[in-house]
């Protein structure tokens, strides 16, 4: 490859940057998808994959997506928590990749939460 | 790229590759694959984490959950646990010693929490083989801002206003070191990274090759457009080879992004930079004689003055840094001699590198400010001593450096307390020592290290050194003499005193640092016969209680010498003259029954076993007669 001058380094950084934000970042965000048996039998992988993609798209580095068990409450599966840094989380029942697509938007990027898919806000206390 | 949830940090440094982490890797990719997860979860194989002691291990981002002890056949059980339904598998995280609950995230771990990470800042975050990850940590930003923005005068100022001294263990300041360079006029000049790593137990250098090679790389290469030089050499051990590997690897892609080579990034400055492979000799992590390696001569030091920055390579100007000084130079550009000079004591700056081993629970390798007292690193970084056993010394400098006994617990680590107590610096080898450790016998490990590291240009270096260990295997062997002591000392202090180079003249440090704080240990030998740690195979002898021995044949099944005599139910006996004092007996009998015991002084001279087994029930018979005649 060609010999960079210090501006193609620069861009060359940049590039280089997103790559790395799991490891570095400050997170704002986290999207915890629940993936018990219950959860991935309901489908909640395609609901992982939307997130994933969405992600990418909106180019932000500050939300982690991730995953955890069974939440209780199996019936309702696919379900998410959205924990915002500086307010409660909010757990979604029943999910689609539609209704990601708009949690994500409007909760996760523009600040509210989608009353209307949510199941409740807050989590059970701790022992 | 795509966005993944879940990057895992594998560590292949060369403790977890010995530990089988290219296995784990190999499961790993399967497992991923299996579970259709390798859009979402990827696999960094990066450097040495630094906590050996735990290796084959991995840390899981963006939590950072830290896995330990990872065997392949644990993997899927993982991969399903953890990756796909997102619940972290509690018994593969770090329990301390002596506690049941896991820690499960990196930065909770007491190991790490008290490291201060400035030149192993990539460690465990990037692939080294990928000079992406480097640049996307502010990598050759130090390089660009010098090549955009300062004189080459400005760059010394700045390294010698950050209070830099060489890593390599004399600790002389960087930035003078430099001017001397960059005052020389003639051409050509070379730099040398200095990654000839001999201490016994120490990886430091090693470890930061293998996991962040691009910060030597631009720490050179700033160096050489610091002092007008054009070409540097690395100096590796050619017993590294992965560490030899992934630097050839990153000189490659640097020189591809014109980032080393003719005309750096479109600027008038050329430098490149050359592996040489040193063949192991200690020697040569002295500079002069390394610079005669690299010359192909034999590497014997030469005189100074003058000095390498005046008459280096092939006669002409060179600098000669550690490796890991050198990878402090690009953090000192990016954040400025200020923010580095504020860390560290008033004479020592910034951070050093140990590897913490030896009698320690916590093995591996950390990077602390300079001002942290040993207390710190051996109990809260180190965990302290396993088994619940009395700390005993640390050794620091390897064989240049000395034994600091427990009273020395609270000095504050720098270059001048270190010397002030008799050890240095050194490149940062660590070895934690306990109460089963013999100080004669330390000492006598390194003078035969060094007798046999000692090129033998000087006579007082190589007879020397052959003198002080005779004294020293006489002393562990039980037939020491009066007047040992004193031989040792005036010897060594002469040794010191006439070697040319830096490996005689630190050679009795060993010796003359054990002297100072244990020498009743030395009389002890010499006096009494007697070894206080049990160490000295000549000096102890294993013993069989006959009132605990229950006759279960443990011991004697498993003596290698077959020097146990008994049957079962028989109280046994240790033919002494057959003991080759392996200890095995002592490790395979029952806690509960604890029958053998290891004698040394008085106690072994006077030892009066039993002559023969006897039937255990006879001997608890006689026992009881002679209480009740005694009572009676």
């Amino acid at each position: 490859m060609a010999k960079l001058t210090l501006d193609e380094l620069r861009s060359k950084r940049a590039e280089a940057q997103k790559g790395l934000y799991l490891r570095e970042g400050e997170f704002r965000g986290k999207v915890i998808v629940h993936m018990g048996t219950c959860g991935i039998a309901a489908g909640a992988r395609p609901i992982v994959t939307k997130f994933l993609e969405m992600l990418e798209k909106s180019g932000r580095k500050d939300i982690m997506i991730t995953t955890s068990g069974c939440a209780g409450l199996c019936s309702k599966e696919p379900m998410v928590t959205v924990e915002m840094l500086n307010s409660a989380p909010v757990k979604y029942v029943e999910l689609t990749p539609e209704k990601a697509v708009r949690i994500f938007q409007e909760h996760i990027l523009g600040g509210t939460a989608v009353a209307t898919y949510a199941l409740g806000m807050g989590s059970e206390r701790g022992a | 790229m795509a966005v993944r949830r879940i990057e895992l940090m594998l560590c292949t440094g060369t403790g977890c590759v010995a530990g089988g982490c290219f296995r784990l890797k190999k499961a790993l990719e399967e497992e991923i694959a299996r579970h259709g997860l390798q859009d979402e979860v990827s696999l960094v194989a990066t450097g040495c984490n630094g906590f050996c002691g735990q290796g084959p291990l991995m840390v899981v981002m963006p939590e950072q959950i830290f896995y330990g002890w990872l065997k392949a056949e644990d993997i899927p059980f993982l991969v399903q646990e953890h990756f796909l339904k997102g619940r972290p598998v509690k018994k593969f995280m770090f329990v301390p010693p002596e506690k049941r609950e896991p820690i499960p995230l990196l930065g909770d771990i007491p190991f790490f929490k008290k490291q201060m990470l400035l030149v192993l800042r990539n460690k465990g975050v990037i692939d080294p083989e990928k000079i992406g990850d480097y640049l996307a940590r502010e990598g050759y930003a130090a390089l660009e801002k010098v090549l955009a923005s300062m004189s080459p005068e400005q760059v010394i100022e700045e390294i010698t206003k950050s209070g830099l001294r060489g890593r390599g263990g004399a600790g002389f300041p960087t930035g003078a070191k430099w001017r001397v360079g960059r005052a020389e006029k003639r051409i050509p000049k070379y730099i040398v990274g200095n990654c000839d790593e001999g201490d016994p137990g120490a990886y430091m250098d090693r470890s930061l090759l293998e996991s962040d090679p691009h910060s030597l790389i631009e720490g050179m290469t700033i160096a050489g457009y610091a002092i007008g030089a054009s070409r540097g050499y690395v100096y590796v051990r050619t017993e590294y080879p992965l560490a030899i590997q992934r630097l050839q690897k990153a000189i490659t892609q640097a020189r591809e992004f014109g980032l080393v080579g003719e005309r750096i990034l479109g600027s008038n400055s050329s430098f490149d930079i050359e592996i040489r492979e040193g063949s192991g000799a200690f020697v040569c992590g002295e500079e002069t004689s390394l610079l005669n390696s690299i010359e192909g001569k034999n590497p014997e030091p030469r005189q100074r003055p003058p000095f390498p920055a005046q008459v280096g390579l092939w006669g002409y100007p060179t600098i000669i840094n550690n490796v890991e000084t050198l990878a402090n130079v690009p953090v000192i550009i990016n954040r400025g001699a200020d923010w580095f000079s504020a860390i560290g004591t008033a004479t020592s700056k910034g951070t050093k590198i140990f590897s913490l081993v030896g009698k320690i629970n916590n093995t591996g390798l950390i990077e602390v400010p300079m001002g942290i007292t040993l207390r710190e690193i051996v109990y809260d970084i180190g965990g302290g001593i396993p088994d619940s056993r009395q700390f005993k010394a640390v050794q620091t400098g390897g064989p240049s450096g000395g034994c600091i006994p427990a009273s020395h617990l609270d000095l504050p680590i720098d270059y001048e307390s270190l010397r002030g107590v008799g050890s240095m610096m050194g490149s940062g080898g660590m070895i934690v020592m306990d109460e089963d450790t013999c100080m004669v016998d330390v000492s006598k490990f390194f003078v035969q290290f060094t007798n046999d590291e000692s090129c033998g240009k000087c006579s007082v270096c190589r007879d020397g050194s052959d003198a002080l260990l005779e004294v020293l295997t006489r002393i562990c062997n039980g037939e020491g003499r009066e007047g040992d002591v004193e031989f040792l000392e005036e010897l060594g202090a002469a040794v010191k005193d006439a070697s040319m180079c830096g490996l005689g003249q630190t050679l009795p440090n060993p010796v003359l640092s054990t002297l100072k704080y244990f020498r009743d240990e030395y009389i002890a030998h010499i006096k009494e016969k007697d070894c206080p740690a049990k160490a000295c195979r000549a000096l102890i002898k294993y013993y069989i209680d006959p009132d605990k021995c229950p006759g279960c044949m443990l011991c004697l099944k498993n003596c290698p010498a077959g020097a146990v005599q008994g049957q079962s139910k028989h109280i046994h006996v240790i033919d002494q003259a057959a003991c080759t004092k392996c200890g095995e007996c002592l490790e395979i009998c029952p806690p509960k029954v604890s029958a053998v015991r290891k004698l040394s002084g008085r106690e072994a001279m006077e030892l009066r076993s039993l002559p023969a087994p006897v039937p255990v029930r006879e001997w608890r018979a006689r026992r009881a007669q002679e209480s009740t005649t005694k009572a009676g």
